[in-house]
């Protein structure tokens, strides 16, 4: 249920996890994380130490192997308080959702696992409970839609604040796609073990992207970001994807925007 | 029916580069899927229905030897006979026995998945008996000889053209294609005379309730009215897990059913079954028999991590939100259930060393488990399968992973377990990739990523990692603005 974020007690430090495509693939959406974050005057920590939350070996049935990287997770960041940001909605139900089964045999590391996971946050789901969706009033001049990735809408049950926040950006005309939360058919390794399903998926995903007559695709997972990039690519299109960060941090960046923070 | 779980991936690639099929399999989402959704925001009390659909499954499962025995007894009380058969060929060898007992000529099958895993009508027909399918889309995938497609839908791969080709003979390539109606009329015509000489039918049980020992059916063709009473028999098989405590059990599962299934309010029948003709009444059938079927069941109530599956009523919603069912098609999963529920139970009521495709064969997009009536999270038990298969740790022969799988995600672990390690694994991943890459993506990658460029670029470590652009950040004058 979202809350009142007036009500909340807004944090003023948070810790970002970037994952670990974010980390070595696209830092650049990272960066974009930590700037809107401190545009809403927060202190963003980032953990050297970390690697990745062992969502690809976990789903790929590897559990032995998932195990001891998901326990060096919690050891990670149990350690720091205060909220922790995602720039992933899949990363983030990774920890919320399925560290209980992983770690099922051993209930007091459940129950480390829990403690993390109540703290820590998908980044639109963060801006919207703590700041509300209209926290961040940039502007960015394109035309653009959204799809709506998998785990941010099922496994989270973020479904509005990603909209609503591009809603609160000037300039950016957002238009409809059709079935936007139908699955682009990345799903992690099923991408590589399943390519012919996957890419029948996702040329749907790409076809109602084509007809949707846009630039740019917004997303809210860096996985999906890459199969419809890499998709569009390989059909000759220009139409980007971009992560829903670097459009906010984009909107913040201009010269209009200087010292206009949220607070 | 013999599992083909094996040939899941030959099967998909077929389905994959059929286009006409594709296009068939467009109405599941079109139709049935969106149908739901409207009739879901149709019902002001949705979520609470299928939270109370869920409970009153959960019960029911918990307390499954409970309730299969008092509908047994209500049954019988009602002057019919129970059957519990262990598996198919038991329960396959039953009803052809009572068919040949009663010197039975003619049976007309109304839908029934569970007559599938007994591949009943093959059976009937090879003891000599006629045995024709009466639901319309069950009659026309029998004429082609092939297995349903669909939970619900058997025969939704097949065009307009497929089915004049059917069920009119003088049909030829070329012609002009009759219109769906009159296609029906001419099955209708053809399963009335059958229907008339029928002196056994064979039914499915939607839900069976035990404290009235009643079965319900429902339908939309009227086909199951007509089974349940017109020839002097009526045989009723279900899978042991199809059952509800009470009529008001009853009214909250087929309100779900019927809308997450099609669509509907309502279906155009609903069959209440209470055993053969009394003495006082002047029409339905002298005999009843209830078929009470295992046939593997009992491994999914014994697995605490699956058994949550059998609270499934077969509505078919899942298939058809699966954007990896609507690619593949019905027959790529080699057994009766297809779609998410089907990689779930398949595996479990078949061997998952030969159906380990199955449960990987899935995005983990979570539609399955958003749509389900009964709310069963068909994705935890997918990777629940998956681990299974993978390292075989609760039992061995279930390992289906190759070494060369099980070195890789040995050497990601060992890769993920040192922030230094993890820096250099990306180092050598971009040293490894760069000569084949232009500007930052790759148009062919060896294996394992050569099945993701066969169809997609696929993108090149970054020069710098996150970690590092971050401490660049905070020396002084230090930005990477506008740096790809």
């Amino acid at each position: 249920m979202p809350e009142d974020p007036s009500t909340q007690p807004r944090p003023e430090h948070v810790t970002l996890f970037a994952t670990c495509m974010v980390d070595q693939l696209a830092p650049g959406v990272g960066e974009s994380t930590v700037e809107v974050l401190e545009y809403l005057g927060l202190e963003v920590d980032f953990l050297d130490d970390q690697t990745c939350c062992a969502q690809p070996a976990f789903n790929s049935g590897f559990r032995s192997e998932a195990l001891p990287v998901a326990r060096r997770f919690v050891e990670l960041f149990e350690k720091v308080e205060g909220p922790i940001v995602v720039p992933s909605g899949s990363c983030a139900a990774m920890v919320r959702n399925y560290y209980r089964d992983l770690f099922r045999d051993d209930p007091d590391l459940v129950e480390r696992a829990r403690r993390v996971g109540d703290r820590l946050y998908e980044f639109t789901e963060f801006i919207d409970r703590f700041f509300g969706n209209d926290a961040i009033t940039g502007r960015v001049n394109d035309t653009a839609t959204y799809h709506k990735c998998c785990h941010l809408i099922r496994e989270l049950g973020v479904d509005g604040p990603p909209l609503e926040l591009l809603e609160n950006v000037d300039g950016l005309e957002m238009r409809p796609l059709e079935r936007a939360d139908v699955c682009c058919g990345f799903g992690g390794a099923f991408s590589v073990k399943m390519a012919d399903i996957s890419s029948a998926i996702l040329d749907e995903k790409l076809d109602n992207i084509e007809a949707a007559g846009v630039n740019t695709v917004i997303a809210a997972d860096t996985g999906c970001i890459y199969q419809m990039q890499g998709g569009l690519r390989r059909r000759g299109s220009d139409v980007q994807v971009v992560h829903i960060a670097e459009i906010l941090a984009k909107s913040i960046s201009g010269p209009a925007q200087t010292g206009t923070r949220a607070r | 029916m013999k599992p083909e779980t094996t040939q899941f991936r030959v099967k998909a690639a077929a389905t994959l580069d059929n286009k006409t099929v594709l296009q068939s399999l467009e109405h599941v989402y079109t139709g049935f899927h969106e149908g739901r959704l409207t009739a879901a925001a149709d019902t002001p009390n949705w979520e609470e229905l299928r939270t109370k659909g869920k409970a009153i499954k959960d019960h029911t499962i918990a307390h499954l030897d409970y309730y299969l025995g008092l509908l047994a007894d209500n049954v019988e009380k009602n002057g019919g006979h129970v059957f519990f058969a262990e598996d198919a060929a038991e329960a396959r060898e039953h009803v052809v026995k009572l068919a040949h007992d009663r010197n039975v000529k003619t049976v007309i099958k109304s839908k029934s998945m569970v007559s599938e895993e007994m591949a009943l009508a093959d059976a009937l027909i090879d003891a000599g008996i006629e045995a024709v399918e009466t639901d319309l889309g069950e009659y026309i995938i029998q004429l082609a000889g092939e297995t349903p497609y669909h939970l619900i839908a058997p025969a939704i791969h097949k065009s307009r053209e497929d089915v004049a080709a059917l069920l009119d003979d003088d049909f030829k390539n070329g012609d002009p294609v009759p219109g769906a109606d009159e296609l029906t009329m001419l099955a209708r015509a053809k399963l009335r005379a059958v229907f008339e000489r029928a002196d056994m039918s064979v039914t499915g049980v939607n839900f069976a309730v035990a404290e009235s020992g009643s079965i319900a059916l429902v339908t939309n063709e009227g086909n199951g009215r007509m089974s349940t009473s017109v020839p002097r028999i009526h045989v009723a098989v279900m899978g042991m897990e199809k059952i509800v405590p009470s009529i008001q059990d009853l009214s909250t599962m087929l309100r779900i059913l019927i809308r997450s299934a099609t669509g509907q309010r309502i279906t155009s029948y609903i069959t209440m079954v209470n055993g053969p003709r009394k003495p006082d009444e002047e029409e339905g059938p002298e005999e009843f028999h209830l078929v009470i079927m295992n046939n593997g069941r009992d491994k999914l109530l014994a697995d605490p991590q699956m058994r949550e599956s059998l609270n499934c009523i077969r509505c078919g919603a899942c298939l058809n939100a699966c954007p990896v069912y609507r690619k593949v098609g019905g027959h790529a999963y080699g057994w009766v259930y297809p779609g998410p529920i089907g990689s779930v139970v398949s595996p479990v009521m078949t061997g998952l060393k030969d159906a380990h495709d199955l449960p990987n064969a899935s995005s983990l997009c979570g539609a399955c488990h958003e749509v389900c009536p009964v709310k069963i999270n068909i994705p935890r038990m997918l990777l629940e399968l998956r681990w299974r298969a993978a390292e075989g740790k609760s039992d061995s022969r279930e390992r289906a992973s190759s070494v060369k799988e099980r070195m890789l995600w040995k050497s990601w672990r060992i890769g993920m377990m040192g922030r230094r390690r993890f820096d250099l694994g990306a180092r050598i991943s971009r040293w490894l990739l760069r000569p084949m890459s232009k500007r930052g993506w790759i148009k062919k990658a060896p294996p394992p990523l050569s099945g993701w460029t066969t169809t997609r670029d696929f993108p090149l470590a970054a020069s710098k990692s996150l970690k590092q652009r971050l401490a660049d950040r905070k020396k002084p004058g230090g930005t990477n603005r506008d740096r790809p």
